[in-house]
């Protein structure tokens, strides 16, 4: 590595400390010019042979040894002529041909292949030998790993070989390299790198101080690390919140139409991101689009849906709310039992496309599952979307200038009745969308809806009927709460403990968070 | 003639469980199974007329009264739970089955003095007035009226539900509390023990009805219904609008704890599920359909759904729900006045 050496890498001084101890070894073996070739011979013969040649094969770092090692340590490998060879896959083989080993040997073994897994092409096998390595905590693997580590590219992989490396230095008996281990394990947010510290206070007194520092350290960044992922589940549960309550937001916020059938255009959404995916599988081009296609699939099927309710039953109703309330409840009734005769009243499967599985791993650690981040990203779209129509589009000034004053918005030329239908009907395309989003992340099943309707009617009322902001403030703080208490109270006890922060809260602004006036207003 | 139709339901209803008695074989004899329905009927006739109360003559639309009778029926499911005593499962003298199971060492205190009848039943009236009295002062108080109350109401009977499914809230989680032995040195489970909470029921709808019939009639009936109908002119000629409504919601959450009560003993089990919103809002229903504002139309609604829903459940049990919708879509648009108005025009 000469351009590491030029620049004074500390990785290319460690590699070079560690060609020289390999060259200590060699020249330490007893027969010199030992290579790979004349050692297999070695894994047949007596124990102390078998387990000579293993440490050897091991220290090597020759990865041709490492499919014969792991079938030693199976008992796949097989005496043959001059050598050994692999039992072909299949049932364990048998008779004398089988070379067996012994404790010791299996101990050399152990070590041997976690170090020529360090420097396997895999990367999966380089991970599993250095959590191997830090299970081990040996002082001897220290220049091992400083090798791997100088030749690692992977972040991931590099971080659990510093871990070992710092848990393997914690072994030397060099005051200073293990004063640089607990420095180095203090650097790092795991809790494993806590434990192998916490393990080491007890032997080693004269360093107790700075595995304490390094200790408090790590509980700082996980302290840290524990209160982002909350504040990322509650920014989800907020996120999903924010998705159901916008609807209504528009629907009762807006029009002051209480639509308790809300839930279930959620669910019919869901519903259609099942159909459309369904209809989509035999295609191979379009079958990985079905979920983006799925969202203006359940927009218009809800939008649809709204509209021939308010035109055929609610605008009967205006004027009484109470009415209009059981009135809704009843379509939501009548949707649900629909839904669960024609589809079932199973869960249904939604396939999440490849973009959407997994985790991802923010700075310091802290993983977030790629659905959720996902949703949040889609609430604030939806929320930017539905922001802009009702601010920036001409239906948008109509449905405003309706809420302020119907007749006068008459008078001037609006078609009130097509504006009122359009708002249900954008309300309810909204709760469709929630719906896709849903349908991602929880079962979708027939009463999918009910278990956000009474949440989302608290977001509204929290935020301030008829006011976006209100909406957004009301769902991502009722999310975040809800997750801070999760911890301490559990989770039914924390949906409580909102229910009835939210009823003293109305107590001092019974408007909500923003008061927006309006015909939801009281006149 | 018209002062003759009360009086005629009454004796009708005196009269089922005692065609009961008939020999076997004889048509005219009601089965054990129609009695205990009719007797569950009775007791969502005295829920109805507690909804009627709240929303028919005060507006105040109660999307949570099954929260009340829930609470009503939990109390008397706790005396019954008590008088099991060493009959348990695990034989235990004290403590009810679930408790032993959950490694309770002793009764919790609020399970003290339930082992006393007139407790119990004081407590099944007292619990739900005492959480109506909460809510309704804090909903009242700041003017939460219309759909808002009805939210915050459904919000309470959601909140119950979800801790009363706790195990760790003492009252037997998601099981509730069932296999009932006795009530009062009666056996349950016996036709003797069916009639006598038959007309326990049945008194305790006749004198819920005579109470309401009476206050109704009286000034502050009178004041009810304005507040209803305009609630700031009410105030603004000086009426306490606030203790109105509180004392009508009260009152009304009280009759729905006491049907509860009647309840529980009938059907043998209270669970967590009888907290669900959509009971609430089911019971709304009959009250809407038999027509809200008239009493006879609480008791009505309540008799001929449920008889729909006995019905429909025993051969098409999935069109129910179907049906019930259509029942809440349809009231409000074609019958606002309900049975009672359709009868009277």
């Amino acid at each position: 590595m000469p351009a590491s050496l030029a620049s004074g890498d500390p990785h290319g001084t460690s590699s070079l400390i560690r060609w020289f101890l390999l060259l200590l070894l060699l020249a330490a073996l007893p027969a010199r010019g030992q290579d790979f070739d004349s050692l297999v011979p070695g894994l047949a013969g007596g124990f102390t042979q078998q387990a000579e040649a293993v440490e050897r094969l091991g220290a090597l770092g020759d990865p041709r040894a490492l499919p014969l090692l792991r079938a030693l340590s199976e008992s796949r490998l097989l005496r043959a002529e001059g050598g050994v060879r692999v039992a072909p896959d299949g049932p364990a083989p048998s008779g004398p041909e089988v070379i067996r080993i012994n404790n010791r040997v299996r101990v050399a073994l152990r070590g041997a292949l976690g170090r020529l897994q360090l420097v396997s092409p895999d990367p999966a096998e380089r991970l599993a030998a250095a959590d191997g390595l830090l299970r081990a905590r040996s002082a001897e693997d220290i220049p091992l790993l400083e090798a791997a580590l100088a030749r690692e590219a992977v972040p991931r992989i590099r971080a659990h070989m510093e871990l070992a490396l710092g848990a393997a230095r914690l072994g030397s008996p060099d005051p200073a390299v293990r004063r640089a281990g607990i420095a180095a394990l203090g650097g790092t947010a795991s809790p494993e790198a806590r434990a192998v510290l916490l393990a080491a206070r007890g032997t080693d007194e004269a360093l107790s101080a700075d595995v304490n520092a390094a200790v408090a350290a790590i509980d700082r960044r996980l302290s840290l690390r524990r209160a982002a992922e909350t504040a990322f589940q509650g920014l989800s549960l907020g996120s999903v919140l924010l998705l159901a309550a916008l609807g209504l937001a528009v629907t009762f916020g807006v029009m002051g139409v209480i639509n308790m059938a809300h839930g279930e255009f959620v669910m019919i959404g869901a519903y259609t991101t099942v159909v459309v995916q369904e209809a989509l599988r035999a295609s191979p081009t379009l079958a990985p689009w079905s979920l983006p296609l799925a969202i203006p699939a359940a927009f218009l099927v809800t939008a649809a849906i709204g509209a021939a309710m308010e035109r055929g039953l609610i605008r009967h109703l205006y004027g009484r709310p109470l009415e209009t309330l059981l009135l809704t409840f009843g379509v939501g009734m009548v949707l649900q039992q629909v839904v669960r005769l024609v589809f079932g009243a199973q869960n249904r499967e939604v396939i999440s496309p490849p973009w959407m599985q997994g985790t991802l791993t923010l700075p310091f650690d802290i993983t977030v599952t790629q659905n959720r981040a996902w949703i949040i990203l889609f609430a604030l779209a939806v929320l930017a979307a539905t922001f802009a129509a009702i601010r920036l589009t001409r239906f948008g000034l109509e449905m405003r200038a309706v809420v302020q004053n119907r007749r006068i918005a008459a008078t001037m030329g609006i078609r009130t009745g097509r504006v009122d239908a359009l708002t249900f009907a954008f309300g309810s395309g909204i709760a469709g969308l929630a719906g896709v989003a849903l349908s991602q992340i929880d079962n979708v099943s027939p009463n999918l809806g009910t278990s956000y309707i009474i949440d989302s009617f608290m977001v509204v009322v929290f935020g301030g009927v008829g006011s976006l902001l209100g909406t957004l403030i009301g769902a991502f703080t009722l999310g975040v709460v809800n997750k801070l208490l999760e911890p301490w109270a559990g989770a039914v006890l924390a949906k409580v403990a909102v229910l009835v922060g939210i009823m003293l809260f109305i107590q001092r602004r019974p408007k909500g968070l923003f008061a927006l006036k309006g015909r939801a207003a009281e006149s | 003639m018209r002062r003759l139709v009360l009086p005629g339901i009454v004796a009708l209803l005196a009269l089922l469980p005692l065609l009961n008695l008939l020999p076997e074989g004889s048509p005219f004899r009601v089965s054990d199974f129609v009695v205990s329905v009719a007797g569950k009927w009775l007791c969502y006739a005295i829920l109805a007329l507690a909804l009627d109360l709240a929303w028919g003559y005060a507006g105040i639309l109660s999307l949570g009264h099954g929260a009340f009778f829930a609470l009503g029926g939990y109390a008397i499911g706790m005396h019954l739970m008590r008088l099991i005593g060493p009959r348990g499962v695990y034989g235990h003298p004290v403590l009810p089955d679930f408790m032993v199971f959950l490694g309770y060492q002793e009764l919790p205190w609020f399970w003290w003095g339930f082992g006393n009848f007139p407790f119990a039943l004081l407590m099944a009236l007292l619990v739900p007035g005492l959480l109506a009295f909460v809510v309704g002062y804090l909903a009242f108080r700041s003017r939460i009226t219309g759909v808002y109350l009805s939210i915050i109401t459904q919000a309470m009977t959601y909140a119950l539900m979800l801790a009363f499914f706790r195990n760790d809230m003492g009252f037997g989680g998601n099981n509730g509390f069932t296999d009932f032995k006795e009530l009062l040195g009666m056996p349950l489970n016996t036709p003797f023990a069916r009639f006598v909470l038959y007309f326990a029921a049945l008194v305790a709808l006749v004198g819920c009805f005579l109470v309401s019939a009476a206050m109704t009639r009286t000034k502050f009936g009178r004041v009810l219904a304005a507040i209803r109908d305009g609630e700031s002119r009410v105030r603004f000629l000086g009426y306490d609008t606030l203790r109105h409504k509180l004392f009508i919601f009260v009152l009304s959450a009280m009759m729905a704890g006491l049907a509860g009560a009647l309840y529980v003993p009938i059907v043998g089990i209270i669970n967590p599920g009888e907290f669900s919103p959509a009971n609430s809002i089911e019971a709304v229903v009959w009250v809407a359909f038999g027509g809200r504002g008239t009493l006879v139309g609480a008791v009505l609604g309540a008799f001929s759904v449920n008889a729909l829903k006995t019905w429909l459940t025993s051969f098409a049990p999935d069109l129910w729900l179907i049906v019930l919708g259509i029942l809440f879509i349809a009231v409000p648009l074609l019958m606002p006045r309900g049975l009672i108005g359709m009868l009277r025009r």
